[in-house]
């Protein structure tokens, strides 16, 4: 199953017709809203909460190219070794070389988006490396051979009866039950094994603290810790906008993200890795790596509007706000991140040709520029997508993969139209007074507005009429 | 987006912005929205070249032809008088997209000024009308849909129940998820006709259940959305506009 945003609207259409699905995923953004309601119970401290985190992610991104100097030259100072990656295929390239010098054959896998979009798994087994997810909504979504549905809960599109199904076809020995507890345990049984044979953990990164060199990773199962910890050598991987300035700025956003994730206040592990395993410790990797990927960042960072796409803590309210991404679950829209966050970040990573009707895929009701705890405009980003997806960029605008990819001369003639007749009186005026008169002609099927509505109807007489009559 | 406004004091004179979807589908709730206006004490000017406010085009990315319909509206209203507008999504579109559209243009000084005059119907009446309602009207029971640009660009879903508050006859029903999205969303219904489809099945199930004898909005883009929708299932329930609704409780008539 390999969905692409280019099919956007079939694998919409498949999603809506499966009322399963439908059932899951509103029972899960249910349970996650309410979370994130409880956590933000005081509206004073939700706003305070969320200025802060707003700020340190604007002055953090407003000096990125120097902080991401800083966190090299502290990180190699710390003794991880830092490796910049401008693409997908140069970010594997990095991991297989590291994994095959040290023979490896076996990496156990944190949750790390980054890592899925670049189709790490895939890239790994095509070198003979078994890349295990070790988050149990991963692991699940691995088992089944899918991606992610989300960017917190991977497997949300799932309910235990399905979960069950994959364990009784993939791990020996399971006996069927519908007992959550027995199922996170049969997960946990296998992987715990793992953890213990794995030549390399990989990881992904919350926060990449430059004053001090430190990788902070958010997670409640414990398995992040196992693959920073359990394997000799450590990787860790992520996007180049997650570098923060400082130590100071970690738990504020810490609390934001956590509150807007899963309710949670605090999650139950944190994790700071500040380097490899030094002389007389006891545990730890011997060698701790950071990837640093740009894949298409840069561009959104050279665009001050477009810029604030990557103030995002990928915390995921957003999507459980949406009330599209709530009807039609992550796998639809075809790209590693799904919902409102995916469809203003996707365009850069993979261009607007390729994710064209994603920005139109939203009434712009604005759920999610509600709930963003580092208020990323994103009702706003979505239009000025839109725009650029059809238009010649603005001049003085730095340029974006794939601008004007959707322009069509019919829908610009629509629109040109528009505003000739919305700007010239006699026309708008003529126009109403014809679809008033002739409202019984207007036909009763209206393409695919009538596939659940009646037809409109217009009035027998405009305003305009009414209030002239009035006024004599 | 929203913020806290300033409001002015009553004026003596208002513009009135009916939309091009109430002047085509709802002339009723223009007029009815005009008398009830005029029933505060503040003459209502209607102007007859009035269109619509441009927010087709510029959600669909046609951000020039959107400025052209918008250029042309705006000349429309050039006395310093409040543009009272009956419909949420197009006061936000005049109020804050009007500003974003016009950004760094030549044009950018008289629009914010412009922007800074446009009110939406309900919170006119709340907040420089003070308007205090005596129901003169039967026992009822109403269901309440606010657009999600009057709840999140205005902050307007607070001034319309606050009006059917005051109302003693009236009995306002909750809905479950309320404040999600209809499903209308301009070209969104007919870009992604399937997700739609679904949203407005959803809210109208909601509204539904409410079992409210009269469903009230004040925005004629989601009640076009929504009242399509409730006629093709064959459901009694309809909605009116608020405007509409407010003014036959006024009304001895009804009573």
């Amino acid at each position: 199953m390999h969905n692409r945003p280019q099919h956007f609207h079939a694998q919409a259409e498949t999603a809506l017709a499966n009322a399963e699905l439908r059932a899951n995923f509103r029972g899960a953004m249910d349970y996650l809203r309410d979370k994130r309601k409880t956590a933000f119970a005081d509206a004073d401290e939700e706003r305070t909460i969320r200025d802060r985190a707003e700020a340190i992610r604007q002055r953090c991104l407003s000096k990125l190219p120097e902080l991401l100097e800083q966190l090299e030259s502290n990180c190699i100072a710390n003794g991880i070794r830092v490796h910049w990656a401008e693409n997908a295929d140069q970010a594997n390239a990095i991991f297989t070389d590291i994994i095959q010098s040290h023979g490896g054959t076996l990496a156990v896998k944190g949750k790390s988006m980054v890592s899925e979009e670049i189709e790490l798994n895939h890239a790994m087994e095509k070198e003979g490396i078994t890349c295990l997810e070790s988050d149990m909504g991963e692991y699940i979504v691995q088992l089944g051979q899918e991606t992610p549905s989300h960017i917190i809960m991977p497997a949300i599109h799932k309910n235990k009866r399905q979960v069950a199904e994959l364990f009784t076809e993939h791990v020996p020995g399971f006996q069927h039950t519908l007992d959550v507890d027995t199922l996170i345990q049969t997960g946990r049984n296998v992987l715990r094994e793992k953890y213990r044979t794995a030549d390399v953990g990989v990881s992904g990164v919350n926060f990449a603290v430059a004053e001090t060199g430190t990788l902070c990773l958010v997670e409640n199962e414990g398995n992040g810790r196992m693959c920073t910890t359990v394997p000799e050598v450590h990787i860790a991987i992520t996007g180049i906008e997650k570098v923060v300035e400082f130590l100071a700025d970690v738990p504020p956003l810490f609390s934001a993200l956590t509150r807007s994730a899963t309710g949670q206040l605090v999650t139950t592990y944190f994790n700071m890795i500040s380097g490899p395993r030094k002389e007389n410790e006891l545990d730890g990797p011997k060698e701790v790596h950071l990837v640093l990927l740009d894949n298409g960042r840069s561009q959104a960072f050279a665009d001050e509007e477009m810029r604030k796409t990557l103030q995002c803590i990928r915390c995921g309210a957003c999507m459980n706000h949406c009330p599209v991404y709530t009807r039609i679950g992550g796998h639809a829209y075809g790209t590693v991140y799904p919902g409102p966050i995916g469809k203003i970040i996707s365009p850069h990573l993979m261009g607007l040709e390729a994710t064209q009707d994603l920005p139109t895929a939203s009434s712009l009701c604005g759920a999610c520029g509600e709930v963003c705890p580092v208020r990323i405009p994103i009702p706003e980003l979505l239009q000025r997508l839109r725009h650029e997806a059809k238009q010649d960029p603005k001049p003085g605008t730095a340029p974006m993969r794939g601008q004007k990819a959707a322009a069509s001369n019919a829908e610009a003639f629509v629109w040109r139209s528009f505003a000739l007749i919305t700007s010239r009186p006699v026309l708008y005026r003529m126009l109403t007074w014809c679809a008033t008169r002739f409202r019984r002609l207007i036909p009763n099927k209206l393409g695919p507005w009538t596939r659940c509505r009646t037809a409109p109807k217009p009035a027998a007489r405009t305003l305009r009429e009414l209030m002239a009559e009035r006024n004599k | 987006m929203s913020t806290i406004r300033i409001y002015p004091a009553m004026p003596k004179k208002v513009y009135v912005y009916a939309t091009c979807l109430v002047d085509t589908f709802s002339p009723d709730s223009g007029l009815d929205a005009i008398r009830l206006l005029e029933r505060t004490g503040v003459e209502v000017v209607y102007v007859p070249k009035q269109s619509c406010c441009g927010q087709p085009a510029y959600s669909s990315g046609y951000d020039d032809d959107a400025r052209t319909t918008a250029l042309s509206q705006m000349a429309l209203f050039p006395e310093p008088w409040p543009v009272i507008v009956l419909s949420g999504s197009c006061g936000g579109m005049m109020h804050h997209h009007y500003r974003r559209l016009f950004a760094g243009s030549e044009h950018e000084q008289s629009v914010n000024e412009f922007c800074d005059r446009v009110f939406e119907l309900t919170e006119f009446l709340v907040h420089v009308c003070r308007l205090r309602l005596e129901d003169k009207g039967p026992a009822t029971s109403v269901v309440l849909h606010t657009s999600c640009a009057a709840r999140r660009e205005m902050n307007v879903h607070v001034t319309a129940r606050q009006l059917l508050g005051q109302l003693e006859q009236v009995e306002l029903r909750e809905q479950d998820y309320e404040s999600e999205c209809c499903g209308f969303g301009g070209t969104f219904s007919v870009r992604h006709p399937a997700i739609s489809e679904a949203m407005v099945q959803d809210k109208t199930r909601h509204l539904c259940e409410t079992r409210a004898e009269q469903l009230i909005s004040a925005d004629w883009g989601c009640l076009l959305n929504i009242n399509g929708a409730l006629e093709y299932q064959g459901q009694p329930l309809r909605g009116m506009h608020l405007a509409s609704f407010l003014l036959s409780r006024l009304e001895e008539k009804h009573a």
